[in-house]
C-alpha cells in the first residue's frame, strides 16, 4: 500500500514536471523574436551567412521532437547547449547554483525569522502606535523595487544578501499578524485564556497549531518568490547565479537553458511544496 | 485604533480625490517638455522639480497615481478572487480535486510567463493606446497572479473542512456552495486580506517590469511602476530627492490600506 | 605633426615607464567566443584586441594605416590581390615561430563559407574561392575572386593563429595571452613574454603584467568601482554617468569627440508590409521623410538626452571618420515651418491640431526601438511631442531586442523604428549590405527584387563602382556623392552623432584616448601604471 502511494506520487512529480517543461518549451518556442538573432544586424555578413543564422535553429523549430530529443539526453544527465553563453547546460547550473542557493538561503531565512518576531510582537502589544510604525515599514520594503535595495546595499557596501529578506519579511509579517490576530479571536483559544493557561502555553499550544497551515503553505510558495526576486537582484548586481543566468536566458531565447531551468523550478516547487503539504497534514493528524 | 482609522479613511479619499482631479490640479500637461528646466530643483513653477525631459513631476505623479490607484487593487482583486475559488474549493473538496489543482499550481509556478507577456505584445497593435496596453497588462498579471495564493487559501480551507464551524453548519444541512462561500471563505479573510493588500504593489511594480518588454504604460503616460523604475539608480535618486515623491505616496497608500483592512482584529 | 608628438611622447614616456602591474577594467557581457576568427560581440572583441597580432594596424588616433607583423604590402592594381612582405623573428607565445605558413592557414580558415565569419564575409566581394599562396617563408600572396575595396584595413581585424602550435588558438602574437577565465567573474590575460614589439630602450613590451577583465554588465556600479579605484578606465561610459564623474573628478573624464555611433530612424517602406496603403504612401513620400526630419530637434537630443555630450548628424558618416565623412554635408535643420510647408505640397492638412492627409486620415504612425536603452527611449520621448508639434501622433513602443529583431528583419510588423548604428570599420564598404537595394540590410525595403526607386537604382550603382576601384580619392567621390543622395532622400533620419566618452585613472600613463574603437586601451602595449606624471598625453 505504501509502495504503491508512493509510486503514485512519484509518477505524478514525473508528469507534472514534464508537462511544465513542455509548457514552457512551448510559451518560448512561439514566443515573438525566437529566430531573431542581433548579429541580423551586422551589416558584415552576407546572405548565406544570415541563412546559416536562422537555420542554426532549425533543430528546434519542430517543438515536441526538440523536447523528446531533450528529454531523451536528459536521462543520461545531458541538459543541451547554451547556444546563448557557448556552454553546456549541466556545466552553467552546477556553478551558478551555488551562487542562487546562498542568495535564497540567507534571504528566507532573514525575511522568515523578521516577519514573524515582529507579527508575534505586534500581536503581543497591539499598540495603535505599533501597528502605525508596523504598516508604514511593511509598505515601505513592500513599494521599494527589491532591486534598488539590493543596489543600495551594494553602493553602501552592505550585505547584498539581506534585499531578497526585506521583500519576504513584510509579506510574512502581513500574513502571520493576521492569522495570529485572528487566532486570539478563535473560541479555543478564548477557552483556554479563560482557563487561565499561562500566555505562552495559550501561544505555543493553541495559537500556534491554528496558524500552522497556512504559514507553511506560504513557506512553500516563499521559495518561488524569493527567486522571483533574485532574478533582478542577480541582473543588477551582476551576481553570476540562476537568476541571471535565467534572464540572459529569456532575452536570448536560449531554449535548452530555459527548458532545464523550467524543468529544475517545477521539480523543486513540487518538493518545497509536498514537504509543507506533509508538514500541514502532519498539524492536522496532531489537532484531531 | 479608530482614529488612526479614520485618518487612514480620509488621506484614502483625499489622494483619490485628487488623483481623479488630476486634470485640475496638475498645473500643466503630464507630457509638456520644459526643455530649458530640465532636472529642476522644486520650485514654485515646479513644485516637484521636473525629470530628465523638463515634464512636471508633480503633474505626472498625479496622473500616475489615478492609473496605478484605479488598476492595481483590481488587479490584485481579481487574483485574490481566483485564488479564494480555486484554493478555496481544492481545499474544501479534497480528494482527486484537491490533487488536481495543485499540480495545476505548481506547474503554473514553474512556467517562464514572461514569454506570454511578449506574446500578448506581439498580438497586440503597435498603435493600441497607452490606456488600453496597461488594462490589459494589469488584467493579466491578474489573471495570472493567483498560483502562489491559491495554495495558502487551500492550506486555510482544509484546515476548517474539519473544523466545529464546518462541522455545526454541516449538521445544520448546509451544503456544498453555500458552506464554502457562507461559512468556509469568511473566516479565510484574514489570508484573503493578507494576499489583495500584498499584490497591490507587487502589480505595481509588476507593470514597471513589463515596460521593459513594451507592455505596461507607454510613454508619456506616467504610472507609479514607470516613475518608480527611476529609483534603479540610486545616485540619481540621491541628488534629485524628488524622485522619491511616488514612493512616499506608495507607501502612504499602502499603509492606510493596511491600517484599513486590519482594524477588524483590534475592534473584536 | 600629431603623429611625431605622439611618437616623441611615447619615447619620452619610454623612458620613464614603470614596468609590471595590472590593469583592471570590465567587459560588459560575458565573452561569447574566444576562437578570433568568429568574434562578433564586443566581450570577445576585447580579447581579440589585446591577444591577437594583426598583420596590419589601423593607429586608432591617426587613422592611417601601420604596418604590423606585415612589415610591407602591395596590393595589385586592379586590387584583387595583396602581397605581404611579413617580419622575421617573432614567435608566438608558447615558442612557436610565424611565417607565412600561419597566414595561409588563417585566411583559410577564416574565409571557409562554411565558418559565418562577420569578418570573414567582410572580405566576401564576389563568390568564388580565395587563393593563399606561399611565396617565401616571409612572404605571402593572397588573391581574391574579385576586387575588395579597402582591402588592407580589413587585416586589422584579423588576428594571426598558428598553423602548428599545439595549444591552436591559444597561441597568440598579441602583447596579452588569455591566462584565466572564471566564467561569470573574470577573464585574467598575462603578458605574451615572447610578444614582438620592443620600447624605445629595447626591452619587450607590454609594460603591464596583465589585464583584469571583471564582467561587470551594470554600468552604475561599473562607475562606482572606477570612482573607488577598483578599475583603471572605462572605454566608453554613457553621456549621463559622464557628466556625473565630470563634475567629481574632471581629469579623468575623457570626451575626445565625435564617434562612429548615432542615432537614426527610419519609415518602413516594404511595399508587402501589414498597414495600410495610406500610411506606405505617406512613409514613401520624400517630403513627408524630410518634413519629419526637419520637425526633429537635433539640438536638444544632444543637450537634453546626451548632455552636450553628441552632435546634430548629418548622414552615415560620422566626423570621427576623417576620409570618409562628407564635410558638404549639414544636419537637417530643425524648421517645423519648412517642416509644414513639404507637408502642404503633399496634400497635407491641419485640421485643429491634427494633421490630416488629402484622404481625410490623420497622421499617426508607431515608433518602436530596444527597450533597456534610456538614452534611445529619452530621444523617442522626444521626437514625439517634436512631431506632435506638427500634429503628427506618434506611438511610442519599446520591445525587447529580439522581438524588435523580428520585426524589423522576419514579419516586417512594424511602422518606423529608431535604432543606432555603429561602424566596425572606417571604410564604407562595409556598408554594403546597407546601401545596396538587394541587400538584407537595406532596412527600410530590405531584399528588393530590383531597385523600387531610381535614387536607389543610382545608389547601388555608386556603390559597386567604389567597390570594384582601388583608388581611394575616387571612391571617395562615388561615396560622397551616395552621401549627398541619401541626405536628399532620407530613407534614414539621421539624429545624432555621440561623442567618444571614457574614464581613465591617472595611474594609468600613456592613455591616448581615441574616437574609434577600443577608444582607451588601442595602445595596450605602450600602457602602465605609475604616479609619475609623463606629458599626460597629445590630447
Amino acid at each position: 500500500m505504501w509502495i504503491g502511494r508512493i509510486a503514485r506520487h512519484l509518477a505524478a512529480f514525473v508528469l507534472t514536471t514534464l508537462i511544465a517543461g513542455l509548457l514552457g518549451a512551448t510559451l518560448v518556442r512561439f514566443g515573438p523574436g525566437f529566430e531573431a538573432d542581433e548579429q541580423q544586424l551586422d551589416p558584415r555578413l552576407d546572405a548565406q551567412s544570415i541563412q546559416a543564422l536562422r537555420d542554426s535553429h532549425s533543430q528546434e523549430r519542430n517543438l515536441l521532437s526538440f523536447y523528446a530529443h531533450f528529454l531523451g539526453r536528459m536521462a543520461t544527465g545531458d541538459l543541451g547547449f547554451s547556444r546563448s553563453l557557448a556552454r553546456p547546460v549541466r556545466e552553467l547550473l552546477s556553478e551558478r547554483a551555488k551562487v542562487t542557493l546562498r542568495l535564497l538561503a540567507t534571504g528566507l531565512a532573514g525575511g522568515w525569522i523578521l516577519g514573524l518576531a515582529l507579527a508575534v510582537i505586534a500581536v503581543i502589544f497591539r499598540t495603535p502606535l505599533f501597528e502605525v510604525t508596523t504598516a508604514a515599514a511593511s509598505s515601505l520594503f513592500l513599494c521599494v523595487p527589491t532591486a534598488v535595495f539590493a543596489l543600495l546595499l551594494f553602493f553602501t557596501n552592505g550585505p547584498v544578501r539581506l534585499a531578497i529578506a526585506l521583500l519576504i519579511f513584510p509579506k510574512v509579517f502581513r500574513y502571520a499578524r493576521n492569522l495570529l490576530a485572528d487566532a486570539y479571536t478563535q473560541p479555543h483559544v478564548l477557552t483556554a485564556r479563560a482557563r487561565g493557561l499561562s500566555e505562552a502555553r495559550v501561544f505555543f499550544w493553541h495559537v500556534v497549531p491554528w496558524t500552522a497551515p497556512p504559514l507553511l503553505a506560504l513557506a512553500g510558495v516563499s521559495l518561488g518568490v524569493a527567486f522571483g526576486a533574485a532574478i533582478p537582484i542577480e541582473v543588477l548586481c551582476d551576481f553570476p547565479g540562476i537568476g541571471q543566468l535565467a534572464w540572459k536566458a529569456a532575452l536570448a531565447r536560449d531554449l535548452p537553458v530555459l527548458v532545464s531551468l523550467t524543468i529544475v523550478v517545477a521539480a523543486v516547487t513540487q518538493l518545497t511544496n509536498s514537504a509543507s503539504d506533509l508538514a500541514v497534514a502532519l498539524c492536522h493528524r496532531e489537532r484531531r | 485604533m479608530n482614529r488612526a482609522r479614520n485618518i487612514a479613511i480620509g488621506v484614502l479619499a483625499a489622494v483619490f480625490a485628487v488623483s481623479l482631479l488630476a486634470n485640475i490640479f496638475a498645473p500643466v500637461p503630464y507630457a509638456m517638455q520644459f526643455r530649458d528646466f530640465v532636472n529642476a530643483p522644486a520650485s514654485r513653477q515646479f513644485w516637484l522639480g521636473t525629470d530628465e525631459l523638463g515634464r512636471d513631476r508633480w503633474s505626472r505623479l498625479l496622473y500616475g497615481t489615478r492609473i496605478s490607484l484605479l488598476l492595481a487593487p483590481a488587479a490584485a482583486l481579481l487574483s485574490t478572487l481566483m485564488a479564494v475559488l480555486i484554493g478555496g474549493i481544492a481545499g474544501y473538496r479534497g480528494g482527486w480535486w484537491d490533487r488536481i489543482v495543485l499540480r495545476v499550481i505548481d506547474i503554473f509556478l514553474s512556467i517562464p510567463w514572461l514569454f506570454l507577456f511578449l506574446i500578448v505584445r506581439a498580438l497586440l497593435p503597435l498603435n493600441t493606446s497607452p490606456l488600453a496596453s496597461v488594462i490589459l497588462t494589469f488584467m493579466v498579471m491578474g489573471l495570472l497572479g493567483w498560483a502562489s495564493s491559491a495554495r495558502i487559501i487551500r492550506a486555510g480551507a482544509q484546515s476548517l473542512r474539519h473544523s466545529d464551524l464546518v462541522l455545526h453548519a454541516r449538521a445544520c444541512g448546509c451544503r456544498g456552495g453555500r458552506l464554502l462561500f457562507a461559512h468556509i471563505v469568511p473566516n479565510l479573510k484574514p489570508i484573503v486580506l493578507a494576499q489583495f493588500w500584498i499584490s497591490i504593489p507587487t502589480f505595481i511594480l509588476g507593470e514597471a517590469s513589463l515596460g521593459l518588454i513594451g507592455l505596461g504604460v507607454g510613454e508619456p503616460l506616467p504610472s507609479w511602476g514607470n516613475l518608480l523604475r527611476e529609483l534603479a539608480n540610486p545616485q540619481a535618486a540621491m541628488s534629485h530627492p524628488s524622485m522619491l515623491a511616488p514612493l512616499v505616496v506608495l507607501v502612504i497608500v499602502m499603509s492606510c490600506f493596511q491600517l484599513l483592512l486590519s482594524q477588524k482584529e483590534f475592534a473584536s | 605633426m600629431k603623429r611625431l608628438l605622439g611618437i616623441l611622447a611615447l619615447t619620452a614616456s619610454g623612458l620613464f615607464a614603470q614596468w609590471g602591474g595590472e590593469l583592471r577594467f570590465c567587459l560588459r557581457s560575458e565573452p561569447k567566443t574566444f576562437n578570433p576568427l568568429m568574434v562578433e560581440d564586443e566581450a570577445s572583441e576585447t580579447i581579440r584586441y589585446l591577444t591577437g597580432g594583426v598583420l596590419i594596424r589601423v593607429n586608432r588616433q591617426t587613422q592611417e594605416l601601420e604596418p604590423e607583423l606585415a612589415t610591407a604590402w602591395k596590393i595589385s592594381a586592379r586590387g584583387q590581390s595583396i602581397t605581404l612582405q611579413l617580419r622575421q623573428g617573432v614567435v608566438f607565445s608558447d615558442g612557436t615561430p610565424f611565417s607565412a605558413e600561419d597566414v595561409a592557414y588563417t585566411m583559410r580558415a577564416l574565409l571557409d563559407p562554411a565558418l559565418h565569419s562577420p569578418t570573414g564575409d567582410a572580405f566576401r566581394s564576389a563568390s568564388g574561392a580565395v587563393e593563399t599562396q606561399v611565396l617565401a617563408a616571409d612572404r605571402v600572396s593572397i588573391t581574391f575572386p574579385a576586387p575588395v575595396a579597402g582591402l588592407e584595413r580589413l587585416f586589422d581585424q584579423v588576428p594571426i593563429l598558428s598553423a602548428r602550435s599545439p595549444k591552436k588558438e591559444a597561441a597568440v602574437l598579441g602583447p596579452f595571452a588569455v591566462s584565466r577565465y572564471t566564467p561569470g567573474s573574470e577573464v585574467l590575460l598575462e603578458r605574451n613574454a615572447h610578444y614582438w614589439k620592443m620600447d624605445a630602450t629595447g626591452r619587450r613590451l607590454p609594460y603591464l603584467d596583465a589585464i583584469r577583465l571583471d564582467i561587470q554588465q551594470n554600468r552604475d556600479i561599473e562607475l562606482m568601482r572606477f570612482s573607488r579605484g577598483e578599475l583603471h578606465l572605462i572605454n566608453t561610459v554613457d553621456a549621463e554617468s559622464f557628466t556625473r564623474l565630470a563634475q567629481q573628478a574632471p581629469s579623468q573624464a575623457y570626451d575626445a569627440g565625435a564617434s562612429l555611433e548615432s542615432e537614426m530612424m527610419w519609415f518602413n517602406q516594404n511595399p508587402n508590409a501589414p498597414f495600410p496603403e495610406y500610411k506606405k504612401a505617406w512613409f514613401r513620400s520624400k517630403n513627408f521623410r524630410r518634413a519629419v526630419s526637419a520637425a526633429i530637434n537635433r539640438a536638444d537630443l544632444c543637450r537634453i538626452v546626451y548632455f552636450g555630450h553628441a552632435q546634430p548628424a548629418a548622414g552615415p558618416i560620422s566626423p570621427a571618420n576623417r576620409f570618409w565623412y562628407g564635410a558638404q554635408l549639414k544636419p537637417h535643420a530643425y524648421d517645423p515651418k519648412e517642416a509644414l510647408a513639404r507637408l502642404r505640397q503633399e496634400g497635407f492638412r491641419l485640421i485643429g491640431d491634427r494633421l490630416c492627409d488629402r484622404e481625410g486620415h490623420a497622421v499617426e504612425f508607431s515608433l518602436i526601438t530596444n527597450s533597456g536603452n534610456k538614452a534611445r527611449e529619452r530621444m523617442a520621448a522626444m521626437v514625439q511631442q517634436d512631431l506632435a508639434a506638427i500634429g503628427i501622433k506618434m506611438n511610442l513602443v519599446t520591445l525587447d531586442f529580439r522581438s524588435l529583431i523580428e520585426r524589423i528583419s522576419q514579419n516586417l510588423r512594424y511602422e518606423a523604428c529608431l535604432l543606432g548604428l555603429t561602424n566596425y570599420d572606417l571604410d564604407p564598404n562595409s556598408q554594403m549590405n546597407v546601401w545596396l537595394s538587394s541587400a538584407n540590410n537595406h532596412q527600410w525595403y530590405p531584399n528588393q527584387p530590383k531597385p523600387a526607386t531610381a535614387w536607389e537604382a543610382e545608389v547601388d550603382r555608386l556603390m559597386q563602382a567604389q567597390a570594384s576601384t582601388v583608388a581611394r580619392e575616387k571612391r571617395k567621390e562615388y561615396f560622397d556623392r551616395v552621401q549627398e543622395i541619401v541626405a536628399d532622400e532620407a530613407p534614414f533620419i539621421y539624429l545624432v552623432t555621440k561623442n567618444s566618452l571614457s574614464a581613465i585613472s591617472p595611474k594609468v600613463q600613456n592613455a591616448l584616448p581615441a574616437m574609434i574603437r577600443p577608444q582607451t586601451y588601442w595602445n595596450a602595449e605602450n600602457l602602465f601604471l605609475g604616479t609619475a606624471q609623463v606629458a599626460r598625453n597629445a590630447r
